[in-house]
């Protein structure tokens, strides 16, 4: 294997203002973020020669070369792993610019208005879908909400996992969106209001939910002799891998259903960053339910499985804690972006940049993703 | 004519494969049958072309005892799809079967409260419609042989 280790560092971020509803379409939204990474980067939109769109949307490659006239793109691809899309594509990236294929690639994700577009419609219209559009969605099961939950269920059933440990990591998110003047949701959250929210599929209430957002991230990630001559500090991906757990047609297929693709990525993507997760000092951690953070905590070694619940106990996962944990506020308060502002999150962290939520000293973390019926994507970066 | 029953709206309906079509057409004569790879003689589940484990494309089909246990299962509070808000709250059901592959159904009969890990379960059948039968998870009986509990 070639070492993809500090071969690639995202040079730029950039997002656009996170809603509830828009007017504006996907693709706008979409080109904003990518100009917003561009310009913070310090390049021109024509210095971009690689593009990896999101691959669950309308927007393609084609868009960007339209939009920004780009005079030479030489690589373009789909990481269509629901949620973990992005950090998929940081590995796909990271590829691309280590072998010399690009210099600077744009990772751009978008979401418009959720509006005559609700999650069910989308979902069996996915090709990953289908196992579960054939034999599940007949009977009721149409959401992640509902998927999920049986994974959520049996952990607690297997393990001793309880919905208190669930509220954790939701107050956590919440507390964290208040020091975030882009989240969605800053209004605090008690654990009476938590357990007041109502239950959309058990153990899964209101809040153990994530928001649906529009609004657009993006990444610009170049190769290591680019890096160092651009306007920001360059932040270092260290390790990254992807993980696709097994029978991932549905989760009612998958063997072990309390566990990830993320367990397969991630020692791979520790091994390659030289690091154990005692030297992650801030985890932005895929959150489209809050149970999903605890079975990730595990899967990605910072517990044993099973003890994700009591491990988020006690204020660990909440800035000031040992491991601070989506220090924006997450999929669960700031906004779904499908965890594209997860990245951006992290990338801030390590340059200094977060102000009031800035995690004091922070040389490395990680960022997760977690999408479809278990695939995972995990990147190690370092200042 | 229309009625009230017209004004709902239509619930989503399985889309059979070349593989899938004799299992829904099974269900149909309340049979709950399962590929078996003529080959290696193991079982799989949902329908698919090929035995994972020695990737033969034969494959003939099993009668299931329609026995099994809970592995995990949820209950709905929010219906996802307008289809089935009038349903709710209901229960969905990961049944291990004891063919040794899953699947997933409605939970009929029973209050969702007695539902935990490892519960004997059997598989019964739910008439849709003309066209569709589903499968639905009823609790077994405590003790003698398994049987469906009559129909509510």
């Amino acid at each position: 294997m070639i070492a993809l280790s500090d071969q690639a560092a995202v040079t730029g971020v950039g997002e656009t203002a996170y809603t509830r509803e828009t007017a504006r379409s996907q693709l706008a939204l979409t080109l904003e973020a990518a100009l917003a990474a561009i310009a913070d980067a310090g390049l021109d939109p024509k210095d971009i020669d690689g593009v990896i769109p999101y691959g669950a949307g309308g927007v393609v490659a084609e868009d960007f070369i339209t939009n920004f006239g780009l005079p030479d793109l030489r690589y373009s691809a789909l990481t269509p792993m629901g949620g973990a899309s992005p950090v998929a594509a940081l590995q796909s990236a990271a590829m691309a610019v280590a072998t010399g294929v690009a210099n600077h690639v744009l990772v751009a994700l978008g979401r418009g208005s959720v509006a005559g577009g609700r999650i069910a419609k989308r979902l069996a219209e996915m090709p990953q879908m289908r196992t579960v559009g054939e034999f599940e969605m007949p009977l009721g099961t149409n959401a992640p909400a509902q998927f999920y939950a049986h994974m959520a269920r049996r952990h607690m059933g297997l393990y001793g996992t309880t919905v208190e440990q669930f509220a954790e990591v939701a107050l956590t998110c919440r507390r964290h969106a208040q020091m975030n003047e882009r989240a969605m949701m800053r209004k605090p959250m008690t654990r009476d209001d938590y357990f007041a929210s109502r239950l959309i599929a058990e153990p899964f209430r209101l809040f153990d939910c994530s928001l649906e957002s529009a609004g657009a991230a993006a990444v610009v990630v170049s190769g290591a002799a680019r890096a160092r001559d651009l306007r920001q500090r360059p932040v270092w991906i260290g390790g990254v891998a992807e993980g696709h757990p097994d029978s991932p047609s549905a989760i009612t297929q998958r063997v072990d259903m309390t566990s990830f693709g993320l367990a397969r990525a991630a020692p791979i993507a520790f091994r390659m960053a030289g690091v154990t997760p005692a030297d992650i000092d801030v985890a932005e951690i895929y959150d489209c339910f809050t149970w999903v953070v605890i079975c990730q905590l595990e899967d990605l070694g910072f517990c044993a499985k099973g003890e994700g619940g009591p491990f988020v106990e006690g204020g660990r996962i909440g800035l000031g804690g040992a491991l601070p944990v989506n220090t924006h506020g997450g999929l669960l308060s700031e906004a779904h972006i499908a965890g594209m502002n997860h990245i951006v999150e992290l990338v801030r962290q390590l340059r200094g940049a977060c102000g009031a939520r800035q995690v004091d000293d922070a040389e490395v973390g990680l960022v997760s993703g977690f999408g479809d019926l278990g695939d995972g994507a995990l990147a190690i970066m370092h200042r | 004519m229309t009625s009230a029953f017209d004004q709902l709206p239509a619930r989503p309906r399985p889309q059979p494969s070349a593989e899938s079509q004799p299992y829904w057409d099974a269900l149909k004569a309340h049979r709950l049958i399962l590929q078996r790879c003529t080959n290696c003689r193991r079982v799989r589940h949902y329908p698919r072309p090929v035995c994972p484990h020695c990737y033969a494309f034969d494959y003939d089909w099993l009668d299931a005892s329609g026995r099994g246990t809970v592995h995990s299962w949820t209950v709905s509070h929010h219906a996802f799809d307008p289809a089935f808000k009038a349903a709710l709250p209901y229960a969905t059901v990961t049944v291990d079967l004891d063919e040794g592959v899953r699947l997933q159904a409605p939970l009929k009969g029973s209050d969702a409260e007695q539902l935990r890990i490892g519960l004997p379960v059997v598989i019964d059948f739910d008439d849709i419609d003309s066209d569709l039968t589903l499968p639905c998870v009823r609790i077994a009986p405590r003790t003698g042989t398994p049987a469906c509990p009559p129909t509510n």
